[in-house]
């Protein structure tokens, strides 16, 4: 295919009443195929920061899921969920050493929360940048969807929830147990009805989570290239489904604990 | 119908602008808005002021030259309709009517409420055409088109390059007015050979403009005055991915 006919250029607005002051560049040629890498090529549109952000975004709830079920086994009674703690460090034994199998997970998690991370905060910029005058009346939203406005802060408050998180039941360092104490201590220890303050906090942060990807699961479909105005009410569906079941299945643990039904 | 408008007024681009306030006392609600609009400009220039400049010119919602933010909607608060075709009937006697222009800093302003949307001609320029040598036109049934396509391709045509997409926007994101060309195009037989160039060099004049990254609001939709579907976005995203991974 020949580019010369582009040189052209369509133009395709009148220009009325007032005449443009800024003169219209040269049509540039498209880009000759380019031989970067596929990550630098991805990273350099801002379609491609958000499929990052998407892929990432999955890899998460993937894991949500995971960790939410095996949080159910609390149910199950101490042994239970003692022992799904013990195995998750031993899966692929003998073939892979101790721990590696969940060392692998932490590393894949960790990259892709600052993958995720740093998509939303280049995109957040360049939205920023964009518009540096603002509206003297504020924006009505013509479409009402809470979620939608509460991805940036609410992704800040999940990060600094996930934070505590890792402190409070990985290290310990802000449970009342040590960090080696058997797991199911200490989530009894921490959700103590004494410490109900905790509880109210991780509802809150679940909920965030919930609405988080009450969007961003939807979302993440039409990112991903499949969102069609026939598959629109399903995908909705899905993505409200699935943060629901989460938060309900979050919610759970902590709650109980606190009401003194798993002690 | 007796209104106060707060228009936004700014000299020249490198003005800094103010919010200015007037009142209107006898506007009939069968004018359109920017008969409103004229009214008010008559007004001033008999009283030897400047009038307020907006863009307009077919008045009859197919050319994409007028905008307006009134009351914070792109366009007004008639759904699917530009606000050449917007009508006084829709405000009440007293209302208190403020106009903006687009906000956005690839839309810079250039004078009152009229902003310079060239940006959108050369991301247009990027690719947004087929190369076909245009000679006489082929015989109508030579190229077979699905109807499906056809419909979702002539949808997509309806774009006037307004820029209300990008004015509602929280991103101030251009994504809807790209993915409508490449939706256009990327759906009809003749716009095949070009359409992965055609999208990463669109993408890439858009990012280059300075627009935001789309998010998925909706906003761009709710506001366009040809419904342009939030889909147009997805097949925009399906056909960058494809063409960022065939290098
Ligand atoms: C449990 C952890 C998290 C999960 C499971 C998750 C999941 C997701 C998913 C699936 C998306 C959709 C991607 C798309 O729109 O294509 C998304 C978007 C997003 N995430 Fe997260 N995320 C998490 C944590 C965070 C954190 C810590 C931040 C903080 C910076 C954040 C900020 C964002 C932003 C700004 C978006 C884009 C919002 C939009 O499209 O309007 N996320 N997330
Ligand atoms: S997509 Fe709609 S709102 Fe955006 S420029 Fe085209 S017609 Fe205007
Ligand atoms: S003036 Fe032509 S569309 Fe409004």
């Amino acid at each position: 295919m020949s580019w010369t006919y582009q040189k052209i250029g369509h133009m395709f607005r009148n220009v009325s009443s007032v005449s443009r002051s800024t003169p219209v560049a040269a049509p540039r040629r498209p880009q000759a195929p380019s031989t970067a890498a596929l990550p630098r090529r991805l990273y350099r549109s801002s379609v491609g920061k958000k499929a990052v952000m998407a892929v990432t975004g999955g890899i998460l709830v993937l894991f949500l899921v995971g960790h939410m079920l095996g949080n159910l086994k609390v149910f199950l009674g101490r042994a239970d969920f003692d022992h799904y703690a013990h195995w998750l460090r031993t899966i692929g034994e003998p073939a892979l050493p101790h721990r590696v199998f969940l060392t692998i997970m932490e590393a894949v998690l960790t990259v892709a929360v600052i993958l995720h991370m740093w998509s939303a905060v280049s995109l957040a910029r360049r939205a920023r940048q964009a518009r540096p005058v603002r509206y003297a009346v504020r924006p009505k939203a013509q479409e009402h969807r809470y979620a939608t406005h509460v991805m940036r802060y609410g992704g800040i408050i999940i990060l600094l929830f996930v934070i505590w998180h890792l402190l409070d039941l990985t290290f310990g360092v802000v449970n009342p147990k040590s960090g080696g104490a058997e797991p199911y201590d200490k989530v009894v220890a921490d959700f103590d009805p004494s410490r109900w303050y905790i509880t109210v906090f991780y509802v809150i942060a679940v909920v965030m989570v919930g609405l988080h990807l009450k969007h961003g699961l939807w979302s993440a479909f039409q990112t991903l290239g499949w969102g069609r105005q026939r598959r629109y009410r399903g995908l909705h569906l899905f993505a409200d489904v699935v943060a629901a079941l989460l938060v309900i299945g979050f919610v759970a643990v902590p709650v109980m604990v606190t009401i003194g039904v798993v002690k | 119908m007796k209104l106060t408008l707060k228009i936004w007024r700014q000299r020249n681009a490198a003005d800094k602008g103010r919010m200015a306030s007037y009142e209107l006392d006898d506007v009939s609600p069968d004018m359109s808005f920017l008969e409103m609009l004229d009214v008010l400009n008559e007004r001033l220039i008999i009283e030897g002021d400047d009038p307020v400049a907006f863009d307009h010119d077919c008045r009859e919602g197919i050319c994409g030259m007028c905008s307006l933010v009134i009351d914070g909607t792109a366009h007004g608060p008639q759904r699917a309709t530009t606000t050449c075709q917007l009508h006084m009937r829709h405000f009440k006697d007293g209302d208190v009517i403020t106009i903006e222009p687009w906000r956005a800093s690839a839309f810079p302003v250039i004078k009152d409420l009229v902003v310079d949307r060239s940006a959108f001609d050369r991301i247009i320029q990027a690719g947004g055409y087929v190369s076909a040598p245009t000679g006489s036109a082929p015989e109508a049934a030579s190229i077979p088109i699905p109807q499906a396509d056809a419909h979702d391709a002539f949808d997509a045509a309806t774009c006037i390059g307004c820029g209300a997409c990008v004015a509602a926007c929280p991103n101030a994101s251009a994504m809807l007015f790209t993915a409508a060309k490449i939706t256009h195009l990327g759906l009809m037989p003749q716009g095949q050979p070009e359409r992965y160039g055609r999208v990463t060099a669109m993408v890439d004049q858009m990012d280059a403009e300075g627009f935001g990254g789309c998010t998925n609001t909706g906003e761009c939709t709710s506001v366009c005055p040809k419904g342009i579907p939030l889909e147009t976005i997805s097949r925009l995203n399906a056909d960058l991915l494809k063409a960022t991974a065939k290098g």
